[in-house]
């Protein structure tokens, strides 16, 4: 076949097991993936945290550790799809552990069935770990621990508790966490820019549209919409003192006077390249604005004033800021979506967005250069983070991580500035914020009721005498929403205050009718959630949960908050 | 060697039910939300026992594991697909050493062999080899299929199956499906509750490109590869049926391909892509797979042991969307039953259809398939008055031919009802065709 170019090497092994995720989170993703060593901190029935890794494990995590000093039960067999018959008697550590692995042999699995106090006491013992997950319960004072150590060390932490129906989770991020490739919706993100041409664009529009009244008809029906809408705004900008339409009013008289020029006596009746047009008018001519959290960026302190030792992140943030301040526009993304139009002039109108987004890259680069300088860092940039920056400039997500509720016997929690924000959901019809509640309450009764002093895991409310620990939680649980009103200084009716204790008390009774149990069901999607969140932050691609998710299986639901 | 198989436990007495202890807290106790008149223990548990289920698609491997991990204990799995090695990043019943085997039968074996007391029978086929007789025996039916087809197919048979006289006649199904970070869970009560195909255009078929561009004026890689796949094959290769699935194939499609693209200046070609645009690939994780199936299985554990609402009841939330791209959304509501629903609509209403009376019905069958609420690849088209098209068999296929250049207004009547059918589904389209 003379004509074919030489044939292709096709996709290697591990290409096509991992096919259906690499489109998602792409080779850089999977490298991410692979580098990573993630403990889980096994407790309870285990279900949740095994379920997790499962999903960690299939995608290729390189990694993984299971600290757990659980001896397999029956009980266990009944939950836990990672342990055999022949496993009652032995380390839960090392037969989930070994049940997880032949999952794929390119992942490494260790186990460690020390319990979790004396693994701790090695001030070493957590250094080989990029990632821990701790499934409840946990003593607090363990817990705090592990979260002075991710705040410390800069290692996302997570916390997952799994009760009947119910689940929660947290994320421990540290407190600077930037995310680029947030894989924003293709649809919301074309950026045109048809406000604010550049030469090059004014010049290939006037170009495409030179006597448009006379072309011919197949010429008339190929004018990329673009040009056409940069040709009307031209002759609306005459009759408007040079201004474009500024409301919606003058939008629609806009989009009509678009609508009105397409030619009717085409074959098809109609022209496609003018009816994307007018489909375009309402969405791309409106200002190139970034988003406020994107101006919020540029006033961090941190992107401000670039200290020696800055992340590359903030040394890029600052660069695109001054591009922002020196043009009032971010670096165009340069990317153009189909339209109708000849394949050259297309082709060409790529062309002309390419290369001013590169230009814009280049100027970016040159301020990344000098701030390198001024700061004496000792390698540079790589090229492609910059330009990965600038494209996806309007999208870029920061998230502010910070440690979640460890509860203490005696201590009330600080809800601190999101004490406004949710006392004011709390009452919210569909909040699951009193579900949130009644899991600190459960918390907080599992720390009171210590077995003893040492070793034993603490009681579990319900696993008894329900009745008796409903109302104690309850008691507790009213006391926590009592204290965040208080601190939030909100004044809440009566009747929706009742009516909230309802919901808390129905919480409280639902979670402690488990008696501490996992429900496979409920593990598995909790296991599925985490999973993907993992997923998230190890990659830094897409945007991660900030920072607890709750879940009701009894209602099919979730609901994001931010303690 | 009888001592080193097992602990002796399960022989112990009560050390069967010692395995259930945490599912036993559930089924044992009521709780805020159970219905008074539900009696927790004994009668539940056995009820648990008791009901037959059916798991499908490509969900498959999770909802075997959570449905045994439940305590259902007579699961039946079909499943046609034999095991791609591109399954094995998240259905983890499988190894690289069972690539090529039939999936329903080694997720049945494993699951058996790792929830001792499980009964797990395969089918290796299509859901639609089974009829109305085979469906009666199980109580619910939890699906996890890949194709809108099949998923439409069992929604109508089930629908169909429904006798007002016969209580037992009425199969809840429960249906999940994921698309890279997005899913969504949904259960039907068939007849009741609104169904799949009142749900058709939630999922709105994305829109084809004209042969015209393909042809002409290919402006994006997908658009060479389109045209290597519909138009360059079928003009050089006609005498080779495409296999999707032979490299060889593939690699022609993408060199041609990358040639035409090359041609007009496109940039962006690959062999994934090219792979991605003829297969229809559908990005997969094992995370989402996860979610959605489980919130499945919830419902069916739910629904089975009435230890919690569920969804789907009548005048309740029957749908849960997800979305975990961007953290994490749920949206859980109530979609509406639709009267005019060509399967489960009460009154057999035609619905009012606007066409260009100068459309050819050629034209207007292909705006079927694209058509959210239809999504008709092989219709056949009858007025009041005559046959204007049918598929099969060949002889009125021949004879009906020629209509398929005739304008809609030489064919028939402004207002005039006509009937479609596709042999995809077991039921009809009644539409009212409006010329605008
Ligand atoms: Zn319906």
């Amino acid at each position: 076949m003379a004509d074919l170019p030489p044939p292709v090497q096709g996709p290697t092994a591990k290409e096509k097991k991992y096919d259906r995720q690499l489109r998602l989170w792409g080779a850089t993703g999977q490298r991410a993936l692979e580098e990573s060593h993630i403990l889980l901190i096994n407790n309870g029935p285990g279900v949740v945290g095994l379920e997790t890794l499962k999903n960690l494990v299939l995608p290729g995590v390189g990694n993984f550790t299971i600290l757990d000093s659980a001896v397999v039960s029956e009980a266990d067999l009944g939950v836990n799809f990672f342990l055999e018959e022949e496993h009652v008697g032995g380390s839960r550590a090392e037969h989930t552990c070994n049940l997880l692995k032949e999952l794929n042999p390119d992942v490494e699995g260790y186990f460690v069935s020390e319990p979790v106090e004396s693994f701790l006491t090695n001030p070493d013992s957590l250094k080989p770990y990029t990632l821990i997950i701790v499934a409840a319960p946990i003593r607090p004072e363990l817990l705090a621990r592990l979260s002075e150590h991710a705040s410390a060390s800069s290692i996302p932490l997570f916390y997952i508790h799994s009760v009947g129906f119910y689940s929660h989770f947290s994320i421990h991020l540290p407190p600077s966490f930037p995310i680029v490739d947030t894989h924003p919706d293709p649809e919301t993100t074309s950026d045109l820019r048809l406000l604010r041409p550049w030469p090059e664009l004014v010049q290939f529009a006037e170009e495409k549209t030179k006597d448009l009244d006379n072309m011919a008809p197949d010429d008339h029906g190929h004018v990329p919409y673009v040009c056409l809408l940069l040709y009307y705004l031209k002759g609306w900008k005459k009759s408007h003192s040079g201004q474009p339409p500024q409301n919606y009013k003058e939008k629609t008289a806009f989009r009509d006077l678009v609508k009105n020029s397409a030619r009717t006596n085409s074959p098809g009746g109609g022209e496609e390249n003018y009816d994307e047009a007018v489909a375009a008018v309402l969405k791309s001519l409106n200002p190139p604005e970034p988003s406020s959290a994107v101006k919020e960026l540029f006033k961090d302190p941190e992107c401000l004033l670039v200290k020696e030792g800055a992340s590359a992140f903030w040394i890029i943030a600052h660069a695109v800021s001054l591009f922002y301040t020196k043009y009032g526009v971010l670096p165009l993304p340069g990317s153009v979506p189909d339209m109708k139009a000849r394949s050259a002039d297309y082709i060409e109108l790529q062309n002309v967005y390419k290369s001013k987004a590169r230009r814009d890259v280049t100027e970016v680069t040159e301020s990344v250069r000098f701030l390198e300088r001024s700061i004496k860092r000792s390698t540079q940039i790589e090229e492609k983070d910059i330009e990965a920056f600038c494209k996806n400039a309007a999208h870029i997500k920061l998230v502010r991580g910070r440690p979640f509720h460890v509860m203490n016997a005696g201590k009330t929690v600080q809800w601190g500035e999101r004490a406004k924000a949710l006392a004011q959901n709390l009452t919210f019809q569909d909040s699951l914020i009193p579900l949130y509640i009644a899991f600190l309450a459960y918390d907080t009764f599992t720390v009171s009721h210590e077995k003893d002093g040492l070793d034993n895991p603490p009681r579990t409310p319900g696993d008894t005498d329900t009745d008796a620990d409903v109302e104690q939680v309850t008691g507790i649980a009213f006391k926590i929403a009592d204290d965040l009103i208080k601190e939030a200084g909100a004044s809440i009716e009566e009747s929706e205050y009742s009516e909230m204790k309802t919901w808390v008390g129905e919480y409280v009774q639902e979670l402690l009718r488990a008696g501490g149990s996992e429900l496979h069901n409920i593990a598995a999607l909790t296991g599925g959630l985490v999973s993907q969140e993992v997923i998230k932050v190890v990659t830094e691609q897409y945007v991660p949960v900030d920072n607890t998710c709750i879940f009701d299986g009894v209602k099919s639901k979730t609901s994001v908050i931010r303690v | 060697m009888d001592e080193a198989t097992g602990t002796g436990l399960p022989n112990r007495p009560g050390a069967q039910r010692m395995r259930w202890k945490y599912l036993d807290n559930i089924l044992t106790r009521h709780g805020p939300f159970t219905d008074p008149d539900w009696e927790p223990g004994e009668a539940a548990i056995e009820g648990l026992a008791r009901a037959k289920l059916l798991g499908a698609g490509g969900l498959g491997c999770e909802i075997l594991k959570n449905l045994a991990l439940s305590g259902f204990q007579d699961i039946h799995v079909i499943d046609m697909d034999t095991i791609d090695v591109s399954n094995l990043n998240r259905q983890f019943l499988f190894r690289q050493a069972d690539v090529g085997k039939y999936k329903a039968e080694v997720a049945a074996k494993f699951v058996e062999k790792r929830v001792k007391g499980v009964k797990i029978t395969p089918y290796c086929g299509k859901i639609q080899d089974k009829d109305e007789e085979y469906y009666k025996q199980f109580a619910i039916i939890v699906c996890g299929l890949d194709s809108i087809e099949a998923r439409r197919w069992i929604n109508a048979t089930l629908v169909g199956m429904v006798d007002d006289q016969d209580p037992d006649s009425m199969k809840p199904l429960i249906d999940g499906g994921t698309e890279g970070f997005k899913g969504q869970a949904r259960v039907i009560f068939p007849t009741m509750t609104s169904c799949i195909e009142c749900q058709l255009d939630m999922h709105a078929p994305r829109a084809a490109v004209p042969l015209c561009t393909l042809a002409t004026i290919p402006r994006q890689p997908q658009h060479c590869i389109e045209w290597a796949h519909i138009i360059a094959w079928e003009e050089e290769r006609k005498d080779i049926t495409l296999d999707n699935d032979d490299p060889e194939h593939i690699t022609w499609l993408y060199q041609k391909a990358l040639t035409r693209a090359q041609e007009f200046n496109i940039p962006g070609v690959t062999y994934s892509m090219t792979q991605g645009v003829v297969k229809n690939i559908i990005p997969a994780i094992a995370s989402t797979n996860a979610i959605v199936a489980a919130s499945c299985c919830n419902e069916a554990f739910k629904l089975a042991t009435s230890t919690n609402p569920f969804l789907g009841f009548p005048g309740t939330d029957n749908y849960m969307m997800y979305t975990g791209d961007e953290s994490i959304y749920t949206y859980t509501f109530q979609h509406m039953k639709k009267s005019d629903c060509p399967v489960c609509g009460d009154d057999n209403i035609a619905r009012p259809l606007q066409v260009d009376s100068d459309f050819t019905l050629q034209e207007f069958l292909d705006s079927l398939a694209e058509r959210p609420e239809a999504q008709l690849k092989k219709p056949s088209i009858r007025s009041q008055e005559k046959s204007l098209y049918y598929q099969f068999p060949p002889d009125l296929r021949e004879q009906t031919r020629p209509n398929l250049s005739k304008k809609l207004y030489e064919l028939v009547q402004n207002g005039e009802e006509v009937v479609i059918t596709d042999p995809a589904f077991p039921l009809t389209f009644k539409y009212k065709l409006v010329f605008k």
